[in-house]
């Protein structure tokens, strides 16, 4: 007699485990955007040869410096890590390495994913190229909040370095549907006095539910009063038109967001 | 200035008067066994025996149940869950809270008599909070586990402690965190540990001295009947842990007891065989502690899917026979109905979705159907419920209890060397999310805001029909819910669940009559007592216990 999951989540979710646990159903999407698998493990190679001496298997035992969970003293862009390791840093302590571009390319993938031979290393580019697109044409900013800039109705990013990986920035962007968290869904709530309501949940329990509307205006509703509540399994935004090269320097802005210091 | 003097005077004197009567009062053996009988009294961690958490009074109803006002609130001193069942004899509420203290309570002032605190050893290990779900009573003593595997009477009068008895030990992260059981002159408790690789037991003690009077393992030494259902020395740290109040049978004269997961919890191929007595039933001699019978629920299990829901037992004609019934939600997400004089499966089939097994074979036993790598398994971890105690109405015929809908997670197994003391787990699970690094559900709640959203979870209330196994009604809530229910004769149905809300519901159809937000997480079920002709309902929420009655 129980309905126990419509058909619906249960694709979605069966999509998703597939995303996360083979990583297939996105690979022809994402190729221009990542590192390919052959990169990671032959950065593997170089990195036990040449890098772990200092850095140390887990990369971790430099003072700061933590490469595989992508912490860095002054590097942002892939293309900073590029400029590091061939010219040497901090006066020296840091040689200079003089590798082919396949190595180099092939270490640089296997920092950005995790030194884990199957994750995905995510390409990250420059922040200030990247803000420019994130308030001009990529069109981030006309529903983003950052710092206090931009409008409300889409979630304040000003902390979304400190909580998302390259890798679900880099799927919100291509495949937004997929990344998108369930209370974030776009809500559409039509009430018993005729007012049609278009936002964003902030909170919800089994008699209420509190919203952000279009109108930036933060409003609690009871179920009883509601006659139409539609939660839009697509978010309101497409998937990005972005170039690699760009959406790589939109995650590299994304990523040095990271609130108030 | 005059009224409120007068007042206080009075209040006083009421309260000299409850003092006054329990000093005089005993708890008898008689009274437990007759506990449904007198509903005035909340005198067991069930409600009696039976342990149908369903109560004869009636002054609240369907027609003034909205009608409920707040009389009194007691703020828990500590932070954590607070998983405590009161007990509520002739006026005088005994509630537990975190880690081990017991607080006597004028149960119409809320106002408190006495407070006692164990201080548990600082060796003590659990692995899911600082639990006590409460005490048990007999004669003028009150009895409580400890976290560092201990059992201590009390006073009921002035708390004073009178004996205080190690249970198992705590270096071995041995923990007692369920209500004992009081069955005629002993005190009866299981242990915790699961997590740990203890080697499960229950055990019973003279409620006199503390003098241990028997001790049963939940998994079978060498030469004992299905020690075999273990491996090598897989059985030293089996697990098997029992942790939740069992029931009693006064005529047949056993105890019944659920027993929890295997250890290493996740990692079955560690352990082969059916890992006996884990996720079972079984029913213990109350004199002797000998086994009787057992049944299993979910063999060399992968999943913790603990068996410690609490054993509901009924007199009823099934199918046209009556019978001796058992009934049993389990976390594996299967409903059970078992006879209860010799453990022979009756029926049983899934509530909720679940994908680990394919169904049960003539004698209740799972075919398994064990998931690739990586994919979600159903029920989740927390399982289709878990140890919050169900209700059965015998007015309504209908067995109640809170069930996890859409709720699975993905396992992790790997290796484990046991080491004493240590978490002996055997790998992990992740909640299956709707999109890659979503908010998931945890093992409880701390969080006002729930972002998770019922997506990746919620609760439904079943009002399941022994006779056809099936839900007669649900009531869903938006997250999932930890409460275990009431019923009354007045056809109500009290329960709560996480986000706060205390719910009064329709045993008869599940409609919804009164609702009130406490606030706090409901973790426990609500009781309901009565002292000088008034019924009190009260529910913990959070770190507050209130406490209602019809408004005057």
């Amino acid at each position: 007699m129980t309905n126990y999951d419509t058909p619906d989540t249960k694709i979605r979710w069966i999509c998703f485990v597939a995303v996360c646990f083979t990583h297939t159903l996105m690979a022809q999407d994402t190729s221009d955007h990542q590192y390919t698998s052959e990169a990671i493990a032959a950065g593997g190679r170089v990195y036990v040869q040449q890098c772990a001496l200092c850095h140390g298997p887990q990369g971790d035992t430099v003072d700061g410096i933590n490469l595989r969970r992508g912490v860095f003293r002054t590097a942002t862009s892939d293309d900073d890590l590029r400029q590091i390791i061939s010219s040497g840093a901090a006066g020296g302590r840091m040689p200079a390495f003089d590798l082919r571009e396949e190595e180099l390319n092939g270490v640089i993938a296997y920092i950005r994913a995790g030194f884990d031979p199957s994750g995905v290393a995510v390409k990250i580019g420059d922040p200030a190229r990247g803000k420019a697109l994130f308030e001009g044409k990529g069109e981030c900013a006309n529903c983003h909040r950052v710092n206090g800039i931009g409008p409300r109705t889409a979630p304040d990013l000003s902390e979304i370095g400190l909580l998302r990986t390259p890798a679900s920035l880099q799927m919100n962007l291509l495949d937004p549907a997929s990344a998108l968290l369930p209370i974030n869904r776009p809500v559409r709530i039509v009430t018993r006095n005729e007012e049609t309501i278009v936002g964003r949940r902030l909170n919800e329990d089994t008699y209420t539910v509190q919203v952000i509307d279009s109108r930036e205006r933060l409003r609690s509703l009871l179920k009883t009063d509601i006659v139409t509540y539609e939660i839009s399994e697509s978010p309101s935004k497409q998937p990005t038109t972005l170039n690699s090269d760009e959406v790589a320097d939109v995650i590299g802005y994304l990523l040095t967001l990271r609130g108030l210091q | 200035m005059n009224l409120i003097k007068k007042m206080l005077v009075g209040a006083a004197l009421c309260v000299g008067c409850s003092v006054m009567m329990t000093t005089t009062a005993q708890v008898s053996y008689e009274q437990l066994l007759n506990a449904a009988d007198q509903p005035e009294n909340w005198m067991t961690y069930n409600g009696g025996y039976m342990s149908q958490r369903y109560s004869l009074l009636d002054q609240i109803t369907r027609d003034n149940v909205a009608n409920l006002e707040l009389k009194w609130m007691l703020q828990n001193q500590v932070f954590g869950a607070w998983q405590s069942n009161p007990i509520i004899v002739d006026g005088i509420m005994y509630v537990t809270e975190r880690p081990n203290s017991v607080m006597a309570v004028d149960a119409i002032t809320g106002r408190v008599f006495w407070k006692y605190r164990h201080v548990p050893a600082e060796n003590a290990r659990v692995c899911c909070g600082a639990n006590n779900r409460g005490v048990a009573v007999l004669g003028d003593r009150v009895f409580m586990g400890t976290l560092d595997a201990r059992l201590v009477a009390l006073d009921r009068v002035n708390g004073e402690p009178l004996w205080n008895v190690a249970v198992g030990d705590v270096n071995q992260a041995y923990s007692v965190t369920m209500a004992p059981l009081v069955v005629k002159d002993k005190v009866i408790v299981g242990v915790g540990g699961g997590e740990f690789g203890i080697r499960g037991f229950v055990a019973a003690f003279d409620a006199a001295t503390g003098e241990q009077a028997w001790k049963t393992y939940t998994i079978p030494g060498p030469g004992e009947p299905n020690h075999d259902s273990w491996e090598g020395d897989d059985w030293e740290h089996g697990g098997a842990p029992v942790w939740i109040t069992g029931s009693f049978d006064p005529d047949l004269n056993l105890t019944y007891w659920g027993v929890g997961n295997p250890g290493p919890d996740w990692n079955a191929g560690q352990r082969p065989g059916d890992n006996l007595y884990s996720d079972s039933v079984i029913a213990l001699d109350a004199d002797t502690g000998e086994l009787k019978w057992y049944f299993q629920f979910t063999p060399n299990d992968g999943y913790d899917y603990d068996s410690v829901q609490v054993p509901v037992l009924a007199d009823m004609v099934w199918r046209g026979t009556p019978s001796k019934v058992m009934m049993w939600a389990n976390r594996n997400g299967y409903f059970y109905v078992l006879d209860r004089v010799t453990g022979k499966f009756l029926e049983g089939k899934p509530y909720v979705r679940v994908n680990w097994s394919s169904g049960l074979d003539a004698n209740g036993r799972p075919i398994p159907t064990p998931q690739p790598e990586g994919m979600p398994t159903y029920p989740g971890n927390q399982g289709g419920t878990n140890w919050y105690p169900p209700s059965y109405s015998p007015r309504t015929g209908l067995f109640y209890f809170s069930a996890w809908k859409d709720y699975a997670t993905i396992y992790r197994a790997e290796e484990s060397e046991y080491e004493p003391g240590r978490a002996f787990l055997g790998g992990g699970f992740s909640v299956l999310a709707p999109a890659p690094g979503a908010p998931t559900i945890g093992i409880g709640r701390t969080n006002p805001i729930n972002n998770w959203t019922n997506e990746v979870g919620h609760a439904s209330l079943k009002a399941m029909d022994p006779q056809t196994g099936e839900a007669v009604w649900e009531y869903d809530q938006f997250d999932v819910s930890d409460s275990g229910m009431l019923t009354t004769a007045s056809d109500l149905l009290f329960t709560g669940g996480r986000e706060g809300y205390v719910h009064a519901i329709d045993a008869r159809n599940g409609e919804l009559l009164w609702h009130l937000n406490l606030g706090g997480q409901i973790v426990m079920a609500p009781v309901t007592y009565m002292v000088d002709g008034v019924q009190y309902l009260s529910v913990i929420s959070g770190n507050s216990l209130a406490t209602f009655a019809l408004r005057r």
